[in-house]
């Protein structure tokens, strides 16, 4: 079967600004397809043109077999989308909001309506203005969720809900992928990405930086070692792929601590045993620490180590 | 609170605002400005000798429909007296919609935005808002009142009488502000609160128009419960009553004692009036883009409904009464004979009745034209269409109420004059029907209107608002202005309503109404297009 969404070369301006800027994104049937990136990097806007709200300057966009722009309204019949700022209409309740987007896609199912009402815990009596702001948020997802979408496009669905809502959100979409839906989800939270996604796009500056299972992706970054060994090492400087290289004297051999990019662990080892290896650790990069590097990547004068789990703001 | 408490972040505020009306209050300034002078400097130049006064008191100054819609004649063989019965009610009016239109956005349309909470997190009173947006309004009105003083004593009018006709327009405005400083504590939304405000800015017109449409033994005391009646009654270049503006002073103190007061009692972002819950499900009904547009708009269209249901029903009653109003003498006599007889006066009143019932429409229709635009910035339409309702679709399920809506009101406030009218003089039939067409036939020159914002919406979203309102705005400051300007045609009929026929009492030509259908059609139909091919949001 071919792909959900194929996006190759995409480019959206606004006036001057470039937001997506040659955008390589593709989403597989029946996968959960993870979408990060800095702030600003673009994200709200490819799924935009996506649902052809914006017009693409250039590129190709593809999804379920059809054009953005042209298909739209048909197109939306087969997916659900929940925007990354949810706004209500302040006279309708949470309840007639859910109903009429779901009508307005075809129709939704009651029993799947009220089910998601009761897991997400949340009064559809209230009217728009009422709600907090995850609240609200659960609006948009029930609403979603109750659909029978082939495909679900999700901007940042978790901002705003609780712990223990997030979690409720992570089993709907393990549901969803049982039930053969794709989805494409655009977060911020490593866990969320992490636990859900099959495979995940990192994009910065609207661009492909990144893209892969997240098994590649370590693979593809460092992982850091730790070492005592009997003897100072040597050869290390003329090794590939070696970074952040430390050695100090400790007791009679010698610490070394330093980080190599994974594909060439199995030289640095080599290289260790011949000094003779007393203790050893490595550790392969956090999720974290992976996005870090292209989130760092993408704006080098803010890269001022912030804290781990946050993710530094691209300037704009 | 303390004072310096309750003042803390007011400056600031002051500033913000300043900066954000840094191109309306100008304009608000110049129309108030050109109107009055431009009238002012007009009469100097037709009406320049004691006698030329003389001729057009007796003449048009007789017309009872001028009194009535316009203003209530005191004396107008000075100039200064013809430019204060001219000016005094639109002035007003001009200075209570500024008023009403400045505080609804420095207020309840920042709470409802959620931008105040940002503010007021800071070091800001909680009144500051209210307090910043009121000092800037005052502050611009009294000037505006110095200002039109000093420019009529300028063009050469009584010093006393100018400085009491500025002060007392200004003073109107206050009352207005103060007026709105009550409502916005009142509703919910900004929209509710303007639509309170402007409820009682047009149950002011219709008081002091009762007033001075009623005859000698009248209830002409009526004119007295209106603050736009004592812009009137102060009687400026005509005795100078220097205490009827005091009243306003009075009236805007109290009302703003009271806002503070019912500040103090609700919450952020809350009304006086408590939200209701809804219901957990929506309505069978509630399943297309036409039936949101219908849910959303439902309540607005009822309260301009009721709104101009009275107004018409105010208007159409003063009617009758109206040729009495030119009196009993040989010469009042003779005025009544030139103008058409009994029943041309009467026409002629109503005719100019429903012309300023078409541009109270239009109001509604660039409103809820508008209401695309803030649909849009708002983040509600991208839900919408991401599912199966394209672009059209959703809307159209808006421009119905502009487009019909409109059209449903103006047959109404044709009714209720009718009704009105008709019940008291007898053959309602007829006059029924032809006020409904007289109020219809004004409903192409809105469409019009309608296309131009439409239009500009497809083509030029960011200045949909700004352009819809000022087409309103032109259209009034052609029409009131255009006649005593002395304005030549081209620039007159730039306006659709100066091409609408003068119904009732005249046959009406299907030419002119159809080109206006036509031209409004095909500018919607063009926004229409821009709509479907540019970016959202
Ligand atoms: N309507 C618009 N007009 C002008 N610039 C825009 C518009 N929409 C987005 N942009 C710009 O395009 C870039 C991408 O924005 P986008 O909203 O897609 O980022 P994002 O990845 O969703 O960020 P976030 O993580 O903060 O949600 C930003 O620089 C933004 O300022
Ligand atoms: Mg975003």
């Amino acid at each position: 079967m071919e792909n959900i969404i194929e996006v190759a070369g995409l480019r959206k301006s606004f006036g001057r600004a470039v937001a997506l800027d040659g955008l390589d994104l593709v989403v597989r049937p029946g996968e959960v397809h993870g979408f990060l990136g800095p702030n600003g990097a673009g994200k709200s806007t490819t799924l935009r043109v996506l649902l052809g709200l914006l017009r693409a300057d250039g590129g190709r966009a593809v999804l379920l077999g059809g054009d953005p722009w042209r298909d739209a309204v048909a197109l939306h019949r087969r997916l659900a989308y929940v925007p990354g700022d949810v706004t209500l209409w302040p006279n309708l309740s949470g309840g007639e909001t859910i109903d009429l987007l779901g009508r307005l896609r075809g129709g939704l199912d009651p029993a799947r309506r009220d089910a998601l009402l009761a897991r997400f815990e949340l009064d559809p009596r209230k009217k728009g203005r009422a709600y907090s702001k995850g609240n609200r948020q659960k609006v948009a997802l029930i609403a979603a969720l109750a659909s029978d979408a082939e495909l679900l496009l999700l901007d940042e669905p978790t901002s705003g809900l609780d712990p223990l809502m997030e979690e409720v959100f992570r089993r709907c979409v393990d549901e969803e992928r049982d039930r053969g839906r794709s989805v494409l989800l655009s977060s911020h939270i490593l866990a969320e990405v992490e636990e859900l996604c099959d495979r995940v796009t990192i994009i910065r500056r609207g661009r492909t930086a990144e893209s892969g299972t997240l098994a590649e992706l370590r693979h593809l970054t460092r992982t850091s070692v730790e070492a005592e060994l009997a003897a100072a090492p040597t050869g290390l400087e003329a090794l590939p792929g070696l970074h952040g290289l430390e050695t100090h004297p400790a007791g009679e051999g010698t610490h070394l601590r330093c980080e190599v990019d994974t594909d060439r662990l199995d030289r640095l080892i080599r290289a260790l045993s011949a000094a003779g290896i007393r203790s050893l650790t490595s550790r392969p990069p956090t999720l974290e620490e992976l996005f870090l590097r292209h989130y760092q990547d993408a704006e080098p004068a803010t890269a001022a180590a912030p804290a781990a789990a946050s993710m530094p703001e691209a300037a704009r | 609170m303390s004072t310096a408490e309750a003042m803390a972040g007011v400056p600031e505020l002051g500033k913000l605002i300043t900066r954000r009306e840094r191109i309306r209050l100008p304009i608000w300034c110049y129309a108030l400005l050109a109107s009055v002078v431009g009238t002012a400097y007009s009469f100097r130049q037709l009406y320049p000798t004691p006698e030329s006064r003389a001729r057009f008191a007796a003449t048009v100054g007789r017309d009872p429909a001028l009194a009535v819609l316009y203003g209530k004649p005191f004396d107008l063989t000075t100039l200064g007296g013809l430019t204060a019965w001219r000016m005094g009610v639109f002035g007003s009016l001009l200075l209570a919609v500024m008023s009403i239109v400045t505080v609804v956005r420095h207020t309840r349309a920042e709470e409802e935005a959620g931008r105040f909470e940002l503010v007021g997190a800071g070091a800001v009173g909680r009144r500051a808002p209210l307090i910043a947006v009121l000092r800037i309004v005052l502050g611009t009105q009294l000037a505006l009142g110095v200002l039109i003083g000093a420019l009529l004593t300028a063009l050469g009018m009584g010093a006393s009488g100018a400085f009491l006709f500025g002060l007392s327009l200004a003073a109107c405005g206050w009352f207005f502000a103060g007026v709105t400083a009550i409502t916005v504590q009142l509703t919910d939304f900004g929209r509710s609160a303007g639509g309170l405000a402007f409820t009682v800015l047009g149950a002011a017109y219709l008081l002091r128009a009762f007033g001075a449409g009623s005859g000698a033994n009248g209830p002409t005391w009526l004119s007295w419960l209106s603050p736009i009646g004592w812009t009137e009654q102060a009687q400026a270049f005509a005795g100078d009553r220097w205490w009827v503006p005091l009243l306003d002073v009075l009236g805007t103190a109290l009302l703003v004692a009271g806002a503070f007061r019912l500040a103090r009692s609700r919450d952020l972002g809350g009304g006086i009036f408590p939200a209701r819950p809804g219901p957990a499900r929506g309505a069978a009904s509630l399943r297309s883009a036409g039936a949101l547009g219908r849910r959303l708009h439902r309540g607005n269209l009822i309260g301009w409904g009721i709104g101009l249901l009275v107004f018409s029903a105010v208007l159409g009653a003063i009617a009758d009464s109206i040729a009495e109003l030119v009196g009993t003498s040989q010469q009042a006599n003779e005025i009544i004979q030139r103008m058409g007889g009994q029943g041309g006066i009467v026409d002629a009143y109503l005719a100019s009745c429903m012309n300023i019932l078409g541009l109270v429409v239009a109001f509604y229709a660039i409103q809820s034209t508008v209401r695309l635009r803030t649909e849009e910035t708002g983040g509600r339409v991208e839900p919408l269409l991401a599912t199966g309702t394209g672009r059209l679709r959703w809307a159209a399920g808006h421009l119905v109420f502009p487009i019909a809506g409109s059209g449903l009101l103006l047959a109404l406030g044709g009714l209720a004059a009718g009704l009105a009218h008709g019940g008291r003089s007898g053959a309602l039939g007829r006059q029924l029907g032809e006020l409904v067409l007289a109020g219809l036939i004004q409903l192409p020159a809105i469409w019009v209107l309608v296309g131009l914002t439409v239009a500009v919406y497809g083509f030029l979203p960011r200045a949909t608002a700004a352009a819809g309102w000022s087409f309103v705005g032109l259209c009034i400051l052609l029409q009131e202005l255009g006649p005593l300007l002395r304005l030549s045609h081209w620039i007159t009929d730039v306006s659709p309503f100066a091409t609408v026929p003068r119904a009732p009492g005249v046959a009406i030509p299907a030419e002119p109404v159809l080109v206006m259908a036509a031209v409004g059609a095909v500018l919607t139909v063009l926004g229409l297009i821009g709509l479907r091919r540019r970016d959202i949001g």
